[in-house]
This record gives C-alpha cells, structure tokens and sequence, in this order.
C-alpha cells in the first residue's frame, strides 16, 4: 500500500514536471535593480538557436572592371550596373541563398535567361529591390548590419517564416461556434488563446497600436479613449509575435511596469518601433502588390500572398543570424537600384 | 472497542443513517436514501444524501444545465463538431461576448447573442441557487452567513459580466465564457487600463486573498493541533471552554501576545474571504468608468516609486516624426 502511493506520487510528480523546460536557466539583468528588467535565457536553447542561425560564408568578391550587366545580357532591370563578373557573382549567391538545389532554373528559362516567363524571376527582382530599399531607407531597424536574401529564405524558395491569413474553420457561418478570431492554440499567438491573426491589422494595416490612455482619469467625448480590451487582447498577441520571434521577453524592450512609457523603456523599443513600420511597407508596397504573380499553390488558403513578419528574418533570435554583417560584402544590395 | 477520535485515525463512527430534523410546513420532502462511503469518511462524511433540492434548486440547476449546455455546444461547433478537438482544445476554446461593434445591442446569435443569453442563464442560476442558500439556512434556523458570502463571489461576477460593460456602453467589454480565454482577458484589462496592480482596491483584494490563506492556515493548523483535546468539537468548545480551546488561544496569545476567541476567529475568516471580491468588485467597476490608467492614477497620487533610467534617454519616436 505504502509503495503504491510512493510509485504514484512519482508518477504524479514526474507528470507534472515534463512540461517544464530542463534548467540551467540564466538570467541577465538589463536595467536597475528592482525593476526586473532582466532577460531570462537557456544556454542549451540558445547553443541550438545559435547553430540555427549562422551566416554562410561569403563568395570571394568580383572585380568592379568590364563591361556592365546591363550591356552584356539582355533584360536587366536591377543591378545592371555591376561588372558582368560581380553581377554573375552576384546570381550565384542568390541561387545558394534562395535556390541551392533547382539552381538558376528555378528563376530562369536556361534556353533564354533573359525571358520573364517564370513567376519566380519576375518576385525575385522585386525582391532585390526590397531588399535594397531595407537597407537604404530602414538603417533605424536593420542599422548597419542590413539585409540579404539569406536573412530571409535561409536557402529555401521560399521563407520558412511567413504569414497568410488563416482558413475559417468548415462551418463559419454556422450560428454556433463563433471563434471571434482567437481561442485556437496558433503559433501565431505564441500557442495562447489569444487573437491568431495579429498581423493583418498592424503589419498589413496600420490600426492604431496603442492601446494605454496618458491621463490618469477617463476621458469624456472627444477626450475619450475608446480602445477596447478586445483590442488589447490583439495588441497582446502581437507582441507575442515579437517576443517569440526575437527570443525575448517583454523586458527586452518595455519597463512592464507600465507599457505604455517610452521614458522607461529599453532603445530596443524604438528599434520595434521602426521594424512594424518596415514589415507594414514591405508587405503592401512590395509583396502584395506581387500576389496575381504567384500560382495558386504559394497562396494562403484565403487566396493572399505569403507576407512578412518579425520572424521572417528574425527567426528566433534577437537580431537575424545574431547579428552577422553579411550585408557588407554585398554593396549592390546596399542601395535601391536606379531605374 | 474503538474510542473516538479525529479525522486522521482510521476508525470511522458509524451511526444509524437519518434524513436530518424535521423540515417547517411547506417545505418539499428530501430527496434521495442515504447511504455511506467509506472512502468520503475518510474526508469528511461518510454519509452521502438526502439533498434537499425544492423548487428553488431544480429551477436553478434547469438554467445552470442550459447555460453549460450552450456553452458546450458552442465550443463544439467552433471545432467543427469534432469531439476530439473539442477535448483537445477545451482550455482553449470560449463562448465568446459580441464584438466591440454591437455596444449594447442585441447581436446575431452567432456574433455573440449565445452569449448574452448564456449570461442570463447563468446569471438567473446562480442568483435562484443565491436564494436557496438563504431559504435553506432559514427553514434550518440557522443565520444567513453563508448566502451574504456567496453574494459577495456574485457581486465580482457581477461586475466583470455585467455592471461593467453595461457602464462602459459595451457587451464586449465582458469576460468570454472559455479557460483561457477568460484569463487572457484578466490580462488584457490589465494591460489596457494601465497595469491593475497600482489599482488600490486591487492590492486590498490580494490583501484579503492572502490573508483568507493566511486564517485559514492558522485556524486550520490551531484546530488541528488541540484535536487530541476535542478541539475539533468547536460549538462545545464555543459553549464550555475546555482545554483544548484553552490552548489553542494560549498558543497564540504566548506567540503573538493576542488571540481570537473561538467564535471571533470565524468572523475575522468570515471577513476576509468576503472583502476579496467585494473589494476586487470594486476596482473593476473604476476601471475604465473612472480611471483609465492605473499606473498614472497612482503616479498622481505618488504611490509609484522611481528608479534611475539606465538605459540612454528614449524618447517616443512618434513625436519625433521620424521618417523611416
């Protein structure tokens, strides 16, 4: 009798605990003592994330001397002012980057590259170009670090981490069972039952974020501030997506004490701050526009494009592939292209 | 022959089973033949039955089964009447308010209308259930302690479902029907209004939560410890102090200087579990009728500490019209 209870408080006790993460746990302290401004990290995780994210080696770099691009093949739209020597480097990489196992064919009609037949071709260009215009115009988010192809497609066609809208379940317009878009466990919302679709507001549209009144006391009339707690919870779910792309916790960029204060807040937070409205730009100006280009089966079930989000490039860590300046030795990608 | 003792022995008295005292006129007969557990012995009764269920109970469990029913349903239709799903998924799925649109109109049924009517459901379960505590403490002669301390659980429900949306304009404003969702919108609220935690009447709630823990710790640990007197016999011990309540009020008048007495330390019990919610009821009912941000609500009235900034001076990039 004494041993069944021993064996089943065992059992019960290690039930409980295989849902905890494995210690050592290791916290860093990041603003003053007290505060609990502190990031909480596991060095195993982190040795996984760190090999997940780790930048190739660069191409050895092409002589600037030759004739140009744009003059030897036909159809160059962007980067026709490199050498023909850097320009093939330049597609070598992107095929390491984007294409390591179709190779050029996967853009290209071999019998005519200059053709625009492929779908793929015709995204790819546009995709340079955003890529350079990331890194001219965004230096508040991707400072001097920058971007490449790699930060994104990490040697897949297509970016592992991206967004469509979700599918409705099969009897949406029942009259039981409303979701009110949440209550299903999402990845999206960090496996919570918050809002699963906290993208197409705020990196789609631009819906007003803040939610936190700046007066004490409620407002009236105009003086009002109408943001629901519904809204919260979308914000909320948001900011899951942050936390759990970068491989942080709230403190990394708020003084959770109070949200809403930028006085109290970590500079990471205007970092975020610039990075919404680059995933906003990136998604309607460059990859929406593109989505009568893509074939049915690269549509999300709603028939949208896949777009943008923190993790795309983030990938679980703080900064894409930990920081790694790739972007330098790729100055063609440094500037938006001259039409 | 064995000797009475308390719950930790083994022995288990056993008396012949009775239906209770006599009920006054006009109350319905009980329903059900008593019979015993053994293993319930162990924690408290052994005996299980009659129930007194009367007119009162059976309206009010007619409500609460509908209520639950509809919730039910609702979850199982969101996963697409997967029964599976619907275990896998429970403690994610809810039966959720109208959307922010509909204010305090009556919506679609499925844009939230389930859940107005699911609210009132439960809402008429839980106040008949609220009077048959009143009415059967009364037909017992007994006081109506444990009804005023419902009422006060009711009066919390109260407001986060009712009270307080219908102030703030809003059915959507209300807490869903679902495990986590409801905790997400615990967060959320917090989270809009500014941090609950500099929400005064908040910090009284947790005040009473923990000290209800507190009590309930000592007066359960005191009883226990004069058991071996007869402690446990409390209303003897009320009526003709013998030693073990002798004892247990020199404990703590020898440790902290200042004891209850036997019936005191039900009121003070009686007290804090009551002013948890009543309290916490409270600061619900501010929340977003009077004030708006918590946090700079207690800045105003210079509750919230400082600390020195550490990081460089941030400033909100918006004001700055930063051009990306």
């Amino acid at each position: 009798m004494i041993n069944m209870i021993k064996t089943s408080l065992l059992l019960t006790a290690a039930l409980l605990l295989s849902g905890c993460e494995r210690p050592p746990i290791e916290t860093v302290q990041t603003g003053y003592r007290g505060t609990g401004m502190e990031q909480i990290y596991n060095p195993r995780t982190l040795a996984k994330q760190a090999s997940l994210n780790a930048a190739p080696v660069a191409a050895e770099a092409a002589s600037a001397d030759g004739p140009k691009a744009r003059d030897v093949y036909q159809n160059v739209k962007v980067l026709g002012d490199l050498s023909v020597g850097q320009f093939n480097r330049h597609m070598a990489s992107i095929t390491e980057w984007v294409a390591p196992e179709a190779g050029c064919a996967y853009c290209h009609n071999v019998q005519n590259f200059a053709d625009d037949g492929k779908y793929t071709k015709v995204v790819a260009r546009r995709m340079i170009e955003m890529t350079q215009k990331v890194n001219q115009d965004y230096k508040a988010h991707v400072a001097e670090t920058g971007v490449t192809c790699y930060t994104c497609h990490r040697g897949n066609n297509v970016p592992t981490q991206v967004w469509t809208v979700p599918k409705d379940r099969l009897y949406a317009n029942s009259l039981l069972g409303d979701l009110a878009g949440q209550n299903m466990a999402t990845k999206a919302a960090g496996l919570s039952s918050l809002p699963s679709d906290p993208f197409s507001p705020y990196l789609m549209d631009a819906q007003p974020i803040r939610v936190n009144s700046d007066t004490a006391m409620t407002g009236a009339g105009a003086y009002a501030n109408r943001a629901s707690t519904k809204q919260a919870e979308h914000i909320y779910s948001l900011m899951q997506h942050f936390s759990s792309s970068l491989g942080v916790n709230c403190t990394y960029c708020h003084n959770t004490r109070n949200f809403a204060s930028w006085e109290e807040s970590r500079p990471q937070r205007v970092t975020a701050w610039h990075g919404i409205r680059m995933a906003r730009e990136l998604n309607n100006e460059y990859i929406i526009p593109l989505t009568d280009q893509f074939p049915a089966n690269r549509l999300g079930p709603k028939g949208d494009v896949a777009k943008v989000n923190c993790s795309t490039c983030h990938q679980g860590a703080y900064k894409p592939l930990y920081g790694a300046k790739m972007a330098k030795d790729f100055p063609e990608l440094q500037v938006l292209a001259k039409p | 022959m064995a000797e009475y003792q308390n719950l930790f022995t083994s022995v288990q008295p056993v008396g012949p089973l009775h239906d209770g005292i006599e009920l006054p006129r006009g109350d319905d007969k009980r329903t059900g033949t008593p019979f015993l557990v053994h293993l319930l012995g162990r924690i408290g009764n052994a005996q299980i039955g009659p129930v007194y269920l009367g007119t009162l109970g059976v309206a009010s469990l007619v409500f609460g089964i509908a209520a639950f029913n509809i919730i039910g349903f609702n979850m199982l239709a969101s996963v697409d009447w997967n029964p599976i799903q619907l275990l896998r998924q429970l403690f994610w799925l809810a039966l959720e308010p109208p959307p922010p649109a509909y204010g305090l109109s009556i919506p679609p049924l499925a844009q939230g209308g389930w859940w107005l009517i699911v609210g009132f459901m439960l809402t008429v379960s839980i106040l008949l259930w609220w009077a048959r505590t009143y009415r059967r403490a009364r037909q017992l002669g007994l006081g109506t302690h444990v009804a005023w301390a419902f009422a006060a659980a009711i009066w919390l429900y109260l407001v986060c479902g009712f009270f307080r949306p219908v102030l703030m304009g809003s059915w959507s404003e209300a807490v869903p029907f679902g495990i986590f969702p409801h905790l997400d919108w615990v967060s959320a609220l917090s989270l809009r209004y500014g941090n609950l935690f500099y929400n005064p009447f908040h910090a009284l709630s947790i005040v009473f939560l923990y000290g209800s823990a507190l009590l309930f710790a000592m007066h359960g640990a005191t009883i226990l410890a004069v058991g071996r007197y007869g402690g446990e016999r409390e209303i003897e011990q009320i009526v003709d102090r013998g030693t073990a309540s002798e004892r247990a009020g020199l404990f703590w008048r020898w440790t902290m200087g200042f004891n209850a007495t036997m019936e005191s330390i039900h009121r003070w019990a009686w007290w804090f579990a009551v002013l948890c919610p009543l309290v916490g009821g409270i600061g619900i009912l501010l929340t977003g009728t009077v004030v708006d941000n918590w946090y700079l609500w207690s800045a105003k009235h210079h509750v919230v500490p400082a600390y020195p900034l550490v990081s460089p001076v941030v400033v909100d990039p918006a004001i700055l019209g930063v051009k990306p």
